[in-house]
């Protein structure tokens, strides 16, 4: 900047008026877009609570008139929506436990464990990451029903319970740990799994934060795999249930503020821990950029 | 646990520990990943109409027949198989490049340093792209209704929103007679005549149709945050004396923009289109809630196609090959982004490591 001011002309004093300018253009711009990304949520939230003839006449309206909890009262009572919460937390529960476990075990091996054959199960572990998980629907399908496993909750758990994107994000973690400190933990008697569990593991925490709140928000909206995984209503997770509430029986019916609540509700969980741990998912979302 | 015995040495007993830490990856990987796709590779050669097991003796092999009937044999398989190309073409045409642009955009904006409130227009970007597809799905079927925001919000300007779901014209089609170059109700024979591979040039030159243009808005939408930030990442690469240098030499905010900042995002750019590709082949979740490839089949895809071929039509085989002709789709463009992505592999390191410090920071 220093230099800029020795110029003759100096470009700061010219483009005054331009940055003034470009600043309110900039801060319109980012408001219109917050508006188009935010007010449909506004509009989801506003609607779950109106009547049917108000969300039909004012859909836009951020108001309900009259404020209704009709559409929550039904989605409880009147369908499988309690079913589908628990559900839901069993199998996310579950699967995010065994992926953070799992994932992390294999990410230690590969990245310090020294074994024959531990390039080729790395390798196989990236190319894996590009097989495109909706053409393996019907290839899952025929393997959940050899294994006799199809519509259970192992078939919902199971096949999602690793994930090779997780493995490698914990092994790229594992990786940058200093080798000293294993080998502090060595000396002092400690075995494979104990180094692992009692010295590395801890290290990994920022790590270990982040595969959790993948693990959570991937199976908590998992869909494609609960649609071959089981046909009873009874093992619907919730994004299953909301999806069967809208196409299925009340599909043809608008019903909107119950669909709305349902969507709702499928969605707070999801955007406490967003709020809530933000930087883990950007960082998610910079490390799924190399991986798939 | 392991390292108390100590008979194989420190080496021996990591090569037993590696492949145990390993192996429950490798056996649920093999068993769900890849043992499936040699069963459905075998399927796709086979008429197995879903009753019993595959593998038994009984189930007639019909060799390529599946896939002949795809692309060589007149008929329905071929028409559906085709249309739901063609749409998703459109769709994949639409979508890429209207994502990769305005997640650009933001990118750009959010990246300002000036800016106040940036970590909030940033959670508000990205916010879509964590919530459930099938979520979000369910509250665009409401945005289009008939008698919803959208078309509220379009009465407010004095405009008729079309029924969104139930319209099948397509854009392109739209547009032409809009201008007044043909008609609607008779298209010209040129293009109704000819044809490939089982749909005329008319029906190829469709466009996608109103109702799949509810499912491109809803994915752009849902998408752009997630490349925004990879955009913003690459950004906040850019070495601030750069653009100082360019400030100096008297460059205007668009030739900054021009002859600095993009040739230096090439490499993210390329990184989102090509993902940006492999995703849109594979829309299937907007499909299954919004549509179901209704109105007209204008909103089937080869993925929602091969599902409803074989767990609703009970055509395995036909379904099983309709997967593997998008399974090799999709592999080649990883491949070309693998491929290309190797020459730059200093790209994506550099942002996995520098993200999350950057994020901090604001």
């Amino acid at each position: 900047m220093s230099v800029a001011a020795d110029r003759p002309r100096s470009p700061a004093r010219r483009d005054g008026g331009r940055t003034l300018a470009s600043h309110f253009v900039g801060y319109a711009v980012m408001f219109f877009f917050a508006l188009v990304f935010l007010y449909p949520f506004v509009i989801q939230l506003a609607n779950a609570f109106k009547s049917e003839p108000d969300a039909a006449a004012n859909p836009l309206a951020p108001l309900p008139d009259p404020v209704t909890t009709a559409a929550f009262t039904r989605i409880f009572e009147g369908t499988g929506f309690p079913r589908w919460v628990a559900n839901s937390l069993v199998v996310t529960t579950v699967i995010t436990a065994g992926r953070v476990f799992l994932d992390s075990l294999a990410g230690y091996a590969l990245a310090r464990l020294h074994f024959r054959g531990r390039a080729a199960v790395t390798g196989a572990v990236i190319a894996v990451m590009a097989v495109p998980g909706v053409v393996l629907l019907i290839p899952k399908f025929l393997v959940l029903n050899q294994l006799g496993i199809y519509n259970s909750y192992t078939a919902l758990i199971l096949p999602v319970i690793v994930d090779a994107a997780g493995v490698f994000i914990m092994r790229q973690f594992f990786v940058s740990v200093p080798v000293s400190v294993e080998e502090a933990a060595r000396i002092d008697g400690a075995g494979v799994f104990r180094t692992f569990w009692s010295v590395v593991l801890p290290m990994a925490r920022p790590a270990l934060i982040t595969l959790t709140i993948l693990s959570f928000q991937g199976s908590w909206n998992e869909f494609p795999h609960t649609l071959v995984a089981v046909q009873s209503p009874e093992l619907f997770t919730l994004p299953r249930g909301v999806a069967d509430l809208v196409s299925g029986s009340l599909g043809a019916g608008s019903q909107y503020p119950l669909k709305l609540g349902a969507a709702l509700l499928a969605t707070i969980p999801v955007a406490v821990i967003f709020l809530l741990f933000q930087r883990h998912f950007v960082r998610g979302a910079a490390e799924g950029a190399s991986k798939e | 646990m392991f390292g108390s015995r100590r008979r194989g040495g420190i080496r021996g007993n990591e090569a037993v520990a590696g492949w145990l830490f390993v192996a429950p990856v490798v056996v649920i990987l093999g068993l769900f990943l890849l043992l499936p796709i040699l069963m459905a590779l075998w399927v796709s050669l086979s008429g197995w109409n879903g009753q019993g097991s595959p593998f038994r003796a009984d189930v007639p092999f019909v060799g390529a027949d599946n896939y002949t009937r795809l692309f060589t044999q007149d008929g329905l398989a071929r028409e559906n198989f085709m249309t739901s190309i063609r749409n998703n073409a459109y769709y994949v045409l639409l979508v890429v490049p209207a994502q990769t642009v305005l997640a650009l955009g933001l990118a750009l904006v959010v990246n300002r340093r000036v800016l106040r409130g940036r970590s909030f227009f940033r959670t508000a970007f990205y916010f879509p792209s964590v919530t459930s597809s099938v979520a979000i799905s369910v509250m665009f079927l409401f945005l289009f209704a008939n008698t919803g925001a959208v078309n509220s919000l379009l009465s407010m300007f004095g405009l008729d929103g079309p029924q969104w779901f139930s319209d099948p014209r397509g854009l392109l089609h739209l547009s032409l007679s809009g201008l007044g170059l043909v008609d609607l109700a008779h298209p010209p024979a040129a293009l109704t005549d000819g044809g490939l591979l089982g749909l005329s040039w008319w029906e190829w030159l469709a466009g996608p149709s109103v109702a799949m243009s509810t499912i491109i808005i809803l994915v752009v939408w849902t998408t752009s945050g997630t490349f925004m930030l990879m955009f913003l990442a690459a950004l906040q690469d850019v070495p601030v004396q750069l653009e100082e240098a360019s400030l100096i030499d008297g460059a205007g905010p668009w030739q900054r923009l021009r002859y600095v900042t993009l040739p230096l995002l090439k490499p993210t750019m390329f990184l989102v289109i090509t993902l940006g590709l492999i995703s849109t082949w594979q829309v299937f979740d907007q499909i299954y809630v919004m549509s179901q490839g209704n109105p007209a089949k204008t909103t089937l895809t080869p993925a929602y196609l091969s599902y409803r071929t074989a767990f609703k039509d009970f055509e395995y085989g036909s379904g099983a090959a309709i997967s593997f002709v998008l399974f090799l789709l999709i592999v080649v463009l990883t491949l070309v982004q693998r491929w290309v992505m190797r020459d730059r592999d200093r790209v994506p390191r550099t942002r996995a490591r520098l993200l999350p410090t950057r994020t901090r920071r604001s």
